[in-house]
C-alpha cells in the first residue's frame, strides 16, 4: 500500500491547449479511500488514468510513496484496477478469475487458494467459486471484477472507474455495503472515479469535487455538506442542491432584496473584506418553517410537490427563487410560508467561493 | 381520448411477461406505470403502441378496437431510455420529422417546431447536430419530436434513467409543467417512486406481469395495498417485520412486545407483516409513547443531503432515513426509535389491513 502524491501535477493534451486537468498538490494517505465526484467533462477519469499510467501528465509528477511512477508503464506500477463493466474471463470458474492475478505473478498455489477464499467470502462469492463466470448476472460478474480488483495484496493502490454502472439499482446499496466493507476491513488506498453523489460520499473518506480540471473541494462527506467550499460544489451535493441568492453585507446581516438575515459575524466581515459578488447559501432542508408567534422570513410559495416522505416547496423570497424542504406533516398557509434561516446554517460566499 | 387495456396477456416462449393486465387511461390524465426491472412495463407500452401483439385480450382507444393496428397508422409519440435522434439531422429537423411525413405546411411545421423546443428549453440549440449535445440536451430533442405532433398517445419508457441526478432533478420537475395541458393519453414508466410522486397523477403498480395497485399516485403511495407495493413503490423499501396479534398487544419474539396502537386496535388475533417507513425511524427517542429496537449497522449509504442507515433488526434489513450526513460504521449498535402510530399492518395473505392516518388534511 502506498501514499499517493501528485505533485504540481497538470495536464494539456495538446501543447499550449487548454488544461484537461488544472495544476494541483494533493497527498492522499496510505490506507485512506478516496472519491473524485464530478459531471462528465470535469477531468475525473484523466486524472484517474493519470494515476493508473494510461495517461503521462503534461507537467508534475505522480508519487507512490517515495517512487516517481509519473513514467511507469501500467504494468510496473503496481496496481489493481475495476472498470464499469466486467472484466473475466467467461470460459473460467469464478475461483479461476479469482487467481488469475495472484499466478500471473507465479504466487504460491496454496496462499492462492486462501486468499481467494477471503476475498469471494467477503464479495459472497463463496458458493459459486466452481461455477463457470459465463451464466452468471451481471451484478455477479462485476463481483468477480471487484475481486479480482482486490486479491492482491502487494498493490500500492485500487483504482475503481464507475464500477457500478452495470448494476441494477435495486441492488447497487448491496454493493456499495461491500465495497465500505472492504475498505474497512483491508487496509488499501483506493481510488473511486464517479458521477454519483450517492457512490462517493458512501464509499470514500474523502471526496474530491471536480469541475473544469479543478479539485473544487477536497473534504469528508459532512464537510462538503455543511461547509461546502464554491457554490457549484453547494449545488452538486444534495437534492436539491443549495439554494445560492445575491445579498449585501450590512454588520451581521446579510440583506436579500430587503430581507435581512443574520450571519455568523465572523463571515460578514470577511464577506465585507473580500467584496465582489456576494452570495447567502443555505441547504433547502436547513431551512425551517418558523414556529407559532416566532418572526420569520416570507417565502412567497409557487409550488410544492410531495414526495411521500417530505414536502419540497419551490417559492420567492423576494425575487429570489429558493427551495426549503419541510416534513410531510408540515402545514403551508395560503399565504406563503414563514421561514427562518438558522444563523450556523447561512453561509456567505464571494466569486462563488465560501469566505471565512 | 381513452385507452382501455381489456385482460392483456402476453406470454413468450412459454414465459408470461403479462398476465390479465385491465386498466382504463383517461384523456388529459398522467398516468405512471412503476415497477422493478422487467415487471413488464416496457412490454405493456409495446403492447399499447402495437409493437406487440397481446397473446389475449384487446386495446381500445375511444371505444374501437385497435389490437391488430400496426404502429404505423396508430397516432402515438414515444420516448426511450436511449435518446433516440436521428444523428445526421439537426435539431430542428428532428422535431420536424414526423410533421413532415404528416405533410402539414411548411409554416405550420415551423410554428410547432418552435413552439415545442420553447416549451423544452431548447429553442437556442435548433441548429446544432445530436452530437453538439449534452445527454439531456438530445432527450429534450426527443422528447420534443415525440410531442410535437399531438398524438392521442405518447408513451415515455423511463426517459430520465440516463441522465445523471443533476439533470433528471431538473427535468422531471420540469415534466409535470411541460405535460399539464396536453389533451392526450400520456403513461410514463419509471422504477423510480421519487419520479412517480413528483409526477403526480395516477400511478399503476406493476409486478412480475401482474396489475397490483392503480390509484391517485399519492393515495397508493401511502396505502400500498399489499406488501409487495409497500417494496416496489417505496425507496428505500418499506421495513418489514412479522408479528402476531394477541390481548390487545403485538409481540415480536424477542425483540417487542407492547400494546396496538389506535389505528390497529380492531385487528383479529393472528400473525401480521407490521411495515415501517425508513422516514419514520428516528436515532432518538420519539417520547414516552415511542417503541425502540435494536440492530446493527450494516452501512451507511449517504446522498448527499440524506443518510440512509442499513441495519439488520432482527433478522431482518432495515434502513432508517437521516436528514443531513451522519457517520457510522458496519457493525455499530444502532438502536431505532418509531411511532406506532405510523405502523401499517398486513394480514396474511399479505393484504393492506391498517394504515397510519394521513396527518396532513
Amino acid at each position: 500500500m502506498a501514499r499517493i502524491e501528485l505533485r504540481n501535477l497538470g495536464h494539456q493534451y495538446a501543447p499550449g491547449g487548454d488544461y484537461a486537468l488544472q495544476p494541483m498538490q494533493h497527498v492522499w494517505e496510505d490506507g485512506g479511500a478516496y472519491a473524485l465526484l464530478g459531471p462528465s467533462g470535469c477531468g475525473k477519469t484523466t486524472l484517474l488514468n493519470i494515476i493508473s499510467g494510461l495517461v503521462a501528465p503534461s507537467e508534475g509528477q505522480v508519487m507512490f510513496d517515495e517512487t516517481d511512477v509519473t513514467h511507469t508503464r501500467t504494468e510496473d506500477r503496481n496496481i489493481g484496477q475495476v472498470f464499469q463493466f466486467p472484466v473475466i474471463y467467461d470460459t473460467m470458474s469464478v475461483f479461476d478469475n479469482l487467481a488469475f492475478p495472484l499466478r500471473n505473478r507465479r504466487m504460491d498455489e496454496a496462499y492462492v487458494s486462501q486468499r481467494v477464499q477471503h476475498i469471494a467470502t467477503m464479495l459472497g462469492l463463496e458458493g459459486a467459486l466452481n461455477r463457470r463466470a459465463k451464466n452468471l448476472t451481471a451484478d455477479a460478474k462485476q463481483k468477480i471484477s471487484l475481486g479480482r480488483g482486490l486479491v492482491r495484496e502487494d498493490v500500492s493502490a485500487v483504482l475503481f472507474d464507475e464500477p457500478l454502472t452495470v448494476i441494477d439499482p435495486h441492488l447497487k446499496w448491496q454493493l456499495r455495503r461491500k465495497l465500505r466493507e472492504i475498505h474497512e476491513q483491508l487496509a488499501l488506498t483506493l481510488v473511486y472515479v464517479t458521477h454519483d453523489q450517492t457512490e462517493a460520499l458512501t464509499f470514500a473518506d474523502k471526496v474530491a469535487v471536480m469541475l473544469a480540471g479543478q479539485v473544487l473541494q477536497l473534504g469528508t462527506p459532512q464537510e462538503l455538506f455543511e461547509r461546502p467550499a464554491h457554490t457549484f460544489v453547494g449545488y452538486f451535493i444534495g437534492s436539491p442542491g443549495m439554494n445560492f441568492m445575491e445579498c449585501t453585507v450590512d454588520g451581521s446581516q446579510a440583506i436579500v432584496d430587503g430581507e435581512h438575515i443574520t450571519v455568523d459575524p465572523a463571515m460578514a466581515e470577511a464577506a465585507r473584506q473580500h467584496g465582489g459578488s456576494l452570495q447567502l447559501g443555505i441547504r433547502p432542508g436547513l431551512i425551517r418553517a418558523a414556529g407559532e408567534g416566532e418572526s420569520g422570513h416570507r417565502v412567497q410559495v409557487h409550488s410544492v410537490e410531495d414526495l411521500g416522505d417530505y414536502q419540497l416547496v419551490t417559492g420567492y423570497l423576494g425575487n429570489h427563487r429558493v427551495h426549503v424542504r419541510l416534513d410531510e406533516s408540515e402545514k403551508i398557509g395560503s399565504d406563503g410560508l414563514q421561514v427562518v434561516f438558522p444563523t450556523e446554517n447561512a453561509l456567505l460566499y464571494a466569486d462563488d467561493r465560501l469566505v471565512g | 381520448m381513452s385507452l382501455v387495456l381489456e385482460g392483456v396477456s402476453r406470454t413468450v416462449g412459454g414465459e408470461v411477461h403479462l398476465e390479465d393486465i385491465n386498466l382504463t387511461f383517461e384523456r388529459g390524465e398522467f398516468n405512471v406505470l412503476m415497477g422493478l426491472t422487467r415487471a413488464g412495463k416496457t412490454t405493456l407500452m409495446r403492447v399499447m403502441a402495437g409493437l406487440e401483439p397481446p397473446s389475449k385480450g384487446r386495446v381500445l382507444e375511444d371505444n374501437v378496437d385497435v389490437t391488430a393496428t400496426p404502429v404505423q397508422k396508430r397516432s402515438l409519440g414515444m420516448v426511450y431510455q436511449q435518446f433516440i435522434n436521428y444523428p445526421a439531422m439537426s435539431c430542428y429537423d428532428n422535431i420536424a420529422s414526423p410533421l413532415r411525413l404528416a405533410k402539414l405546411s411548411k409554416a405550420e411545421i415551423d410554428r410547432r417546431v418552435r413552439a415545442e423546443a420553447e416549451r423544452l428549453g431548447i429553442d437556442h440549440l435548433l441548429d446544432r447536430m445530436p452530437l453538439e449535445m449534452s445527454g439531456g440536451q438530445q432527450q429534450r430533442c426527443a422528447m420534443a419530436r415525440a410531442l410535437v405532433r399531438d398524438a392521442k398517445l405518447i408513451l415515455l419508457d423511463e426517459p430520465l434513467v440516463n441522465l445523471d441526478y443533476k439533470l433528471r432533478e431538473g427535468l422531471r420537475a420540469e415534466l409535470r409543467e411541460l405535460f399539464k395541458d396536453r389533451d392526450t393519453v400520456i403513461v410514463y414508466a419509471t422504477t423510480e417512486p421519487e419520479e412517480a410522486l413528483v409526477l403526480g397523477g395516477k400511478t399503476a403498480v406493476l409486478h412480475e406481469g401482474r396489475l397490483v395497485q392503480h390509484g391517485l399516485t399519492a393515495e397508493t403511495y401511502r396505502n400500498p395495498a399489499t406488501v409487495t407495493v409497500s417494496q416496489v413503490f417505496s425507496d428505500p423499501p418499506m421495513n418489514l417485520i412479522e408479528a402476531d396479534v394477541r390481548d390487545g398487544r403485538m409481540v415480536v419474539g424477542g425483540l417487542l412486545d407492547e400494546p396496538l396502537p389506535a389505528h390497529m386496535s380492531d385487528l383479529a388475533p393472528g400473525s401480521y407483516t407490521l411495515g415501517v417507513r425508513p422516514h419514520h425511524l428516528f436515532a432518538n427517542s420519539v417520547g414516552a409513547h415511542g417503541i425502540d429496537l435494536a440492530g446493527t449497522v450494516e452501512v451507511a449509504e449517504i446522498a448527499g443531503s440524506v443518510t440512509y442507515i442499513h441495519l439488520e433488526v432482527g433478522g431482518h434489513d432495515w434502513v432508517v432515513l437521516e436528514r443531513g450526513v451522519h457517520m457510522v460504521h458496519p457493525g455499530e449498535r444502532f438502536n431505532v426509535h418509531f411511532d406506532p402510530a405510523r405502523l401499517y399492518a398486513f394480514d396474511h395473505e399479505e393484504r393492506l389491513v391498517a394504515s397510519p392516518a394521513t396527518e396532513r388534511g
